[in-house]
């Protein structure tokens, strides 16, 4: 830099101040050109909302949505995971299993061992480290495709979970915390709090950002559109906590029911804190710059195993999390806890959310979105009294459908020379 | 221009096992002019930048950088000395923007956090250094840049560390007329700014638009290293396809034939 004459204007500087009319043109250029992001997760998420709506009043109540919460909340705690192994373009098929085993370990620890919950919630979460150590290593210093690593881990881990179950039997999980954790409520009062919290704080980091950059003459997103995003979220988490807020129960003279599910806060947190590593480290950073090109981010200094390792650990551990959550919310661990359709659920998720298999495209977000979409199929074909069967097809058909939608803006992003 | 090259190879040998690829080879590049390193396939232009950016140790050889002997052993050193090279294939990520992907590893932080308003600020003047006008937004992805584009940022991340050697591989081979006239306008931008550059090209009319040196390897020696203004297209085209021209190269087996510049060449420039 120094050996550079430096000048002034810059194409940074040159540019002129963006406003709302050239921000919203910017965006729909950007869809057009197959740059559409968590668009169809959105879109399919209203419409199916729609529908069911339409078609079956019970699915539009304050008891059904937070029903919906818990019920996707470990499909989406594994496919947040999913999503670090999908932007280097690989993929871990072990993660439901891997939260089964986690799941069991968990069971095992409080229940049969008799220890309190934390340590039960420390040996599943180790154990999913553990497990995402040894796939990360074989994949990245063994050199086995992570296909192949993790269909044996899939079928290793099935195996493993009969194992800890002593052939099929199914312990149960009475710790009062653990239950807690998919089945209990927050308080009103502490679910609006979080919620004003929330808003507060993405305000706060929004606004920040915004005079930070006009401050040093950087290119901003106009400040009606920072302010739109903020009121945006304010609305999404208002509207959300005041129904979760309704009494849900049919018989208020024997309880209660209302408040933001535990889990809800425990899914934002780690969202947020997934988030900001993937978008605010070099971390994160290297992550995708390892799946847009993993050539280019070895000469660039980066060390390409590590990376791959450590996504794979994450994956995992976020599967252990899953586990514990499913754990709490069946009341019990059983040898097909993360079994059959959990897996394909998760990575359904992170891709209609609009995370792409090919690599180097995702957010953490998408995985939320994403399992919503998946939640929101599940529970209401339940409500329209399908058969399972049906369910499992509509289900594969939404994530062919996902599949297609990234694979079909990739053609037309390459046609249009946009990614 | 200046009178002592910013670095000076003497006598660099290097053999993969039996092959010896580079024999006795020496080179200088002085700031603030382009030295275009010129052979044909195989000849050891890779290999010999490779043993400049410290991807190939040498078998012997000194190397003098900026008037000291210096070794380069890793990529890390060379960078350390302001050595960067930018290669055929370019090495950016499609799905990262400009300003990260001339960052890649190297990204300022504030804390644990990414510094992106400082990221974008250098960014910004360094192309506004180069004289690049012809990106739109730092922060579109490299994924929609068209190739000359990309090649000046794959250009621009090489000189954003106080650098102070460039060498380029190639870097118009893939591009159009237009594209590869802004990219060599850079190239000679470069050397104006005071780096030294090291051009490889295959392309004779590049090599002549742009350079002020020719270095001219032929199976693993260097034939010759003279300024561009005392040597002809067909001189160098001879140099490269035969190791010798005129007074030029390796000794004659059959005695030198004088010293004017052959008439006969049939070769009006290699493409």
């Amino acid at each position: 830099m120094s050996t550079t004459a430096v000048t002034q204007e810059g194409p940074a500087a040159v540019a002129p101040p963006s406003s709302i009319g050239s921000h919203i043109r910017d965006y729909w250029r950007r869809v057009r050109g197959g740059d559409i992001g968590a668009l169809p997760a959105v879109a399919g998420l209203l419409a199916l909302c729609t529908i069911f709506s339409i078609m079956r009043p019970s699915f539009l109540t304050a008891g059904n949505f937070a029903n919906l919460l818990t019920q996707g909340a470990a499909v989406t705690l594994i496919a947040m995971g999913l999503v670090f192994v999908l932007l280097l373009g690989e993929i871990d098929l072990s993660a439901g299993f891997a939260s089964g085993v986690c799941a069991a370990v968990l069971a095992n620890v409080v229940t049969v061992l008799g220890y309190p919950w934390y340590v039960a919630v420390l040996a599943a979460v180790l154990t999913g480290l553990v497990i995402g150590t040894a796939l990360g290593f074989l994949v990245a210093k063994v050199g086995i495709p992570s296909f192949v690593v993790t269909l044996a881990g899939f079928l290793a881990f099935q195996g493993v979970v009969l194992l800890l179950m002593e052939e099929g039997r199914n312990i149960s999980v009475r710790d009062p915390v653990l239950v807690a954790i998919a089945n209990n409520n927050m308080s009103p009062v502490l679910g609006w709090a979080l919620a004003a919290f929330a808003v507060a704080g993405f305000a706060a980091v929004q606004l920040l950002r915004y005079r930070k950059r006009a401050a040093r003459g950087l290119i901003n997103d106009p400040l009606a559109v920072v302010l739109g995003r903020i009121v945006m979220l304010a609305l999404v988490l208002g509207i959300a906590v005041y129904v979760l807020n309704l009494e849900r129960s049919r018989n208020v003279l024997i309880t209660s029911l209302k408040g933001v599910p535990i889990v809800v806060p425990i899914i934002a947190v780690l969202l947020v804190v997934w988030t900001f590593v993937l978008k605010r480290t070099s971390y994160g950073r290297h992550i995708y710059a390892v799946g847009g090109n993993k050539e280019a981010a070895r000469r660039a200094g980066i060390n390409v195993d590590r990376i791959r390792i450590s996504v794979f650990m994450i994956c995992s551990t976020m599967a252990a999390i899953g586990g514990i959550v499913a754990a709490s919310r069946a009341n019990s661990v059983d040898p097909n806890t993360g079994g059959s359709n959990v897996l394909l659920y998760a990575v359904g998720a992170a891709v209609i959310g609009g995370t792409s298999l090919f690599g180097g495209k995702g957010r953490v977000l998408d995985a939320v979105l994403g399992g919503a979409v998946v939640a929101v199929i599940a529970n209401g074909m339940g409500l329209m009294g399908y058969s399972s069967g049906v369910k499992y097809v509509v289900t594969g058909v939404v994530l062919l459908l996902a599949a297609s939608v990234d694979a079909l803006s990739r053609r037309r992003a390459a046609a249009t020379g946009n990614r | 221009m200046s009178a002592t090259p910013l670095l000076e190879l003497r006598g660099i040998d290097k053999s993969f096992g039996p092959v010896q690829v580079l024999r006795n080879v020496a080179l200088s590049a002085y700031p603030g002019e382009v030295t275009a390193l010129v052979g044909d396939n195989g000849a050891g232009k890779s290999t010999l930048v490779k043993c400049i950016s410290g991807i190939h140790p040498t078998d012997a050889g000194e190397f003098v950088f900026d008037g000291r002997p210096v070794s380069i052993n890793n990529p890390r050193e060379a960078a350390g000395l302001g050595i960067e090279v930018v290669y055929q294939d370019l090495a950016l990520c499609d799905n990262l923007d400009i300003v990260q992907n001339m960052f890649l590893g190297r990204e300022k932080r504030s804390g644990i956090v990414l510094d992106e308003p400082t990221m974008e600020q250098m960014a910004a003047e360094t192309l506004a250094g180069l004289s690049v006008r012809t990106v739109k937004s730092l922060r579109q992805h490299v994924s929609s840049l068209s190739g000359g584009q990309r090649q000046t940022v794959a250009i621009a991340k090489a000189v954003l560390w106080n650098s102070r050697l460039v060498i380029l591989d190639e870097p118009t081979a893939a591009l159009g007329v237009a594209q590869t006239a802004q990219v060599l306008e850079l190239v000679r931008r470069l050397a104006d700014n005071g780096l030294a550059v090291v051009l490889i090209s295959h392309n004779m009319n590049d090599v002549f638009a742009v350079s002020d040196r020719i270095a001219a390897l032929y199976l693993g020696q260097m034939v010759a290293q003279v300024r561009t203004t005392d040597i002809t297209h067909a001189q160098v085209v001879e140099l490269i396809t035969a190791g010798r021209s005129g007074g030029l190269g390796l000794a004659a087996d059959t005695g030198a034939n004088g010293n004017g510049a052959p008439a006969d060449s049939t070769t009006g420039g290699v493409s």
